[in-house]
Parts: C-alpha cells; sequence; structure tokens
C-alpha cells in the first residue's frame, strides 16, 4: 500500500471539479454537457423520430440509440480516428444498457430516441461523463423517465481504494483497476459495472459503496443543471 | 399521514419524490411507487384537489384525437395524402375527408393537395401504433396560401395563443397578421413582410420565456418598441 496520497491532491473519495448545463444546443430536441476534471461531453437528443432502416422498428415501444465518439484531438496528443471503432461501438451499447431502465418510450412505437455524444476533451471517466451528461440532456428532451441516472468511476490503486480516477492514476505502474458504475437515484439500481484491471471482492464491494456516495454527488449536479435551465431566463 | 414533499410552482426533475402517503393521487406525468408519487418529466408541479399533476416544460408534440395541427403534404397515394405533423408519425389523409365535393375516379389528386403544401387540419383517429387520420370537412380547416409557416415547441402553444387567445389576438392586432397555431407547434403568419417578421419574432420570445409572470405585458411592450423602430 504505497498509493496512500493522491496525484492530484484530492481526497480518497473526493471527486474532480465538476460542471454541468442543460440545453447548449439549440438545434436538439435536448442537449448538455458535462465536465469532471478536464473529461467535457457534449449531448445532444434528438427525435422521438421514425426510425430507419426500417426492420429495427419495434411496435411495442421506441428504441434507444447511443452514439459515442471522442473528437481526434481530444485524447493526450495521439489523433483518434474519427468515426467509429470497436471501442466507441462498445461504449454505445453500454450507454444505451445503462439509460434504457430509467427511459419509458413505451408512447413512441416504431420511433427512435437519437443521443450524439462528442468528447472535446477526455482524461480517463469518459462513459461515466457521457451517461451523466445524457440523461440531463434526455429529460431536458422531455423524454418520460421513471428516474435519473448518474454515473461516476470508482477503483483501486495499488491497494487504495478511490473514487473517480484521472488518467494519470488509470496509467500508475503498479497493480490498478477501473470499474464505472451507473446507479439510478431512488431505487439505488445499478444499470453499469464494468470494470478493468485486477481488484479483491473486499475492495469492489468497498468501491462500490464509494460510487453510491459518489453518484449522489452528480446527481445534486444534474438536477441543479436541469432546475437552472427552466428557471426565468 | 400524507405530505407534499416537493412545492407547488416549483420546477421538478424525474424520478423526483413529490408526495408521499395514499392522499395524493398522481395525474398527468407521476407515476406512483408504493408509497409516494414521483414525477416523470421536467416540469411545473400543480395540484388540483388530491390530483398532483406536472405540467411538462419541454417535450414532443403527441398527437391527440380533435387536435387541430398544421402539415406539410409529403406523398400521394391512390386515394389519399400522407401528411407530415412534425412528429415521428406521419398522418393520412383520405380523399372523403378531403373536400365536400365530388372527386371522380382517376382524378389528379394534386391538383387538390399537392406535394409540399401546408393545409391547416384536424385529427379525427389516433390508435394506440399512433396511425393517424386527418379531415378537412369543417369551415375552420383550409390550405395554407402564402405567408410563412414556423415551428416551435408544442408544450408552448398554450401559451402563443393565451388565455381565451388573448396572446394571439394581442400580436394580430399589432402586426396585422392573420395566425393560425397548430397544436403541434406549428404557426401559419400571413400578412405585410414586415409585420410577419415581427409577429415571429415575438413569437419565438414566448417560447423562450414561456413561464415568466407577467408575458403578455412583456410581449406588449415588445410589439410597441418594434413598430415604433419601423
Amino acid at each position: 500500500m504505497t498509493y496512500t496520497k493522491r496525484i492530484d491532491g484530492r481526497k480518497l473519495d473526493e471527486l474532480r471539479p465538476m460542471e454541468a448545463k442543460a440545453g447548449v444546443i439549440p438545434n436538439a430536441d435536448g442537449s448538455a454537457y458535462f465536465k469532471i476534471g478536464k473529461t467535457t461531453a457534449y449531448v445532444a437528443v434528438y427525435g422521438p423520430r421514425e426510425l430507419f432502416p426500417r426492420f429495427k422498428q419495434d411496435p411495442t415501444k421506441g428504441l434507444l440509440r447511443c452514439h459515442y465518439g471522442m473528437m481526434p484531438f481530444s485524447g493526450s496528443g495521439e489523433r483518434i480516428r474519427p468515426g467509429t471503432s470497436r471501442r466507441a461501438q462498445e461504449i454505445s451499447m453500454v450507454m444505451e444498457k445503462s439509460l434504457n431502465p430509467v427511459l419509458d418510450l413505451s408512447a413512441f412505437p416504431n420511433a427512435v430516441v437519437d443521443v450524439f455524444i462528442a468528447l472535446p476533451q477526455t482524461d480517463a471517466g469518459t462513459r461515466c461523463a457521457a451517461i451523466s451528461a445524457a440523461a440531463i440532456a434526455l429529460a431536458d428532451a422531455g423524454i418520460p423517465m421513471t428516474d435519473m441516472v448518474s454515473s461516476v468511476a470508482v477503483g483501486q490503486v495499488d491497494g487504495t481504494v478511490l473514487a473517480d480516477l484521472d488518467y494519470s492514476e488509470e496509467a500508475y505502474d503498479a497493480i490498478v483497476s477501473d470499474v464505472p458504475v451507473a446507479i439510478t437515484h431512488n431505487k439505488k439500481e445499478v444499470t453499469l459495472l464494468q470494470m478493468d484491471g485486477e481488484i479483491s471482492k473486499e475492495d469492489l464491494i468497498k468501491a462500490l459503496e464509494l460510487a453510491k456516495g459518489a453518484t449522489e454527488k452528480v446527481y445534486e449536479l444534474q438536477r441543479k443543471a436541469l432546475t437552472e435551465k427552466f428557471a426565468d431566463k | 399521514m400524507s405530505e407534499l414533499i416537493a412545492k407547488e410552482r416549483s420546477i421538478v426533475i424525474p424520478g423526483e419524490a413529490l408526495a408521499e402517503g395514499m392522499d395524493y393521487l398522481p395525474g398527468q406525468n407521476t407515476y406512483r411507487e408504493e408509497e409516494k408519487i414521483y414525477s416523470n418529466v421536467v416540469g411545473l408541479l400543480s395540484l388540483s384537489g388530491r390530483a398532483i399533476k406536472i405540467t411538462p416544460l419541454s417535450g414532443p408534440y403527441v398527437p391527440k384525437d380533435g387536435d387541430k395541427i398544421i402539415g406539410r403534404i409529403t406523398d400521394i397515394t391512390m386515394t389519399s395524402w400522407r401528411v407530415n405533423t412534425g412528429t415521428a408519425y406521419s398522418a393520412m389523409l383520405n380523399v372523403r375527408d378531403a373536400t365536400t365535393r365530388f372527386v371522380k375516379n382517376g382524378e389528379d389528386l394534386s391538383k387538390i393537395f399537392s406535394i409540399g403544401e401546408f393545409i391547416v387540419t384536424k385529427i379525427t383517429k389516433v390508435t394506440s401504433q399512433k396511425l393517424i387520420d386527418l379531415t378537412m370537412k369543417s369551415p375552420d380547416l383550409y390550405k395554407v396560401s402564402g405567408g410563412r409557416v414556423i415551428k416551435i415547441n408544442s408544450q408552448k402553444v398554450p401559451r402563443v395563443i393565451g388565455k381565451q387567445g388573448s396572446m394571439v389576438s394581442l400580436i394580430k392586432n399589432k402586426t396585422g397578421c392573420n395566425i393560425t397555431v397548430g397544436q403541434n407547434g406549428f404557426i401559419w403568419l400571413k400578412g405585410e413582410p414586415k409585420g410577419e417578421l415581427i409577429a415571429e419574432r415575438a413569437i419565438k420570445l414566448i417560447e423562450q420565456k414561456s413561464h415568466q409572470e407577467g408575458l403578455t405585458s412583456k410581449i406588449e411592450t415588445f410589439l410597441e418598441e418594434e413598430s415604433k423602430n419601423n
């Protein structure tokens, strides 16, 4: 246990400084921006609208479709090829799966709600920032939702359990693990749980406990972003 | 013991607990989960008796029976027109419901309504799968000619119309425009080009400031200033 003090001086359960805003893209039906540390996510929601290709239409409910993408200049200097990749497809899929449980699209048969995510700046925790932003944007678009989803990464660096790892911690030269988690506000249901690296059972339980408090902080910010947009302009 | 958790007239977000206890009833855009009532959308909370209701502040237009809407003709079939309603679902207008006059077999339907034209029409039926039927058989339903059609969020339509049409008649009087508001958020303006421009800007202003108090007087001063400048 050598990693007792964090590289950027945060407390173990402290998140990076966050910022959120709803309604940043006027052309979209709903939009949001979410920043945590150096990771920035913009999300635009379009729809419900007609779904093509037609074989994807579901006559019982609408479809949620996510498009995740990091911008070419967003990493640490390596150019990221624009367009889809294996990684982007996977993250788009897990985002759909983590947002769907709170979404009620039964009123929109055969239709689609498109969610576009762009990340101009990334420093670990992109899928979490994207999910938190997408939840704000979907609420802003007026899509019926039973609950909010808030997401944050937790993990373990050299035996120390922490919340919201940044890139320098993910790349720390020791046994590290990164566990992105998304939790609903009311029922505290886990809608996203992935893991990269190694973590002991005890540490994972500790980390998930940490995630509950951390997502609550994200929720407060999401709520503030939404009420601020609609409070007197 | 039942109690209200969120305040009346306050902005709530999806999943927010509104009230606890069985004395309150879940109304529009809310749902009950065990003892508590939660919100489904971002909106303003209002109470009518024991029922809790959320007036949404954003969201798509949901087609309803009897709604007067403005749509664009997108296609012509053997016996009907396909109409874009500004939603995920297009509507059908059958020849039978399109006109009172006799339409001969094999007549060119584009002579009545052609592709790209806007019509002021009424919804007669919506199925669970959102198939929409329209009618034109009413004196207040007609084809749009001249002027301009603009689109706003359909949730703001009641504010554009105002109480007993007070807002829309205010804009009509000050700009000399004819204004037809569709429930789906399409608005047809026709008048002098200058008047149309001012009316369009006034409507966009209403859309932006829709839930502020004293909106009518704000729009009135806006219209007066605009007409002075021109």
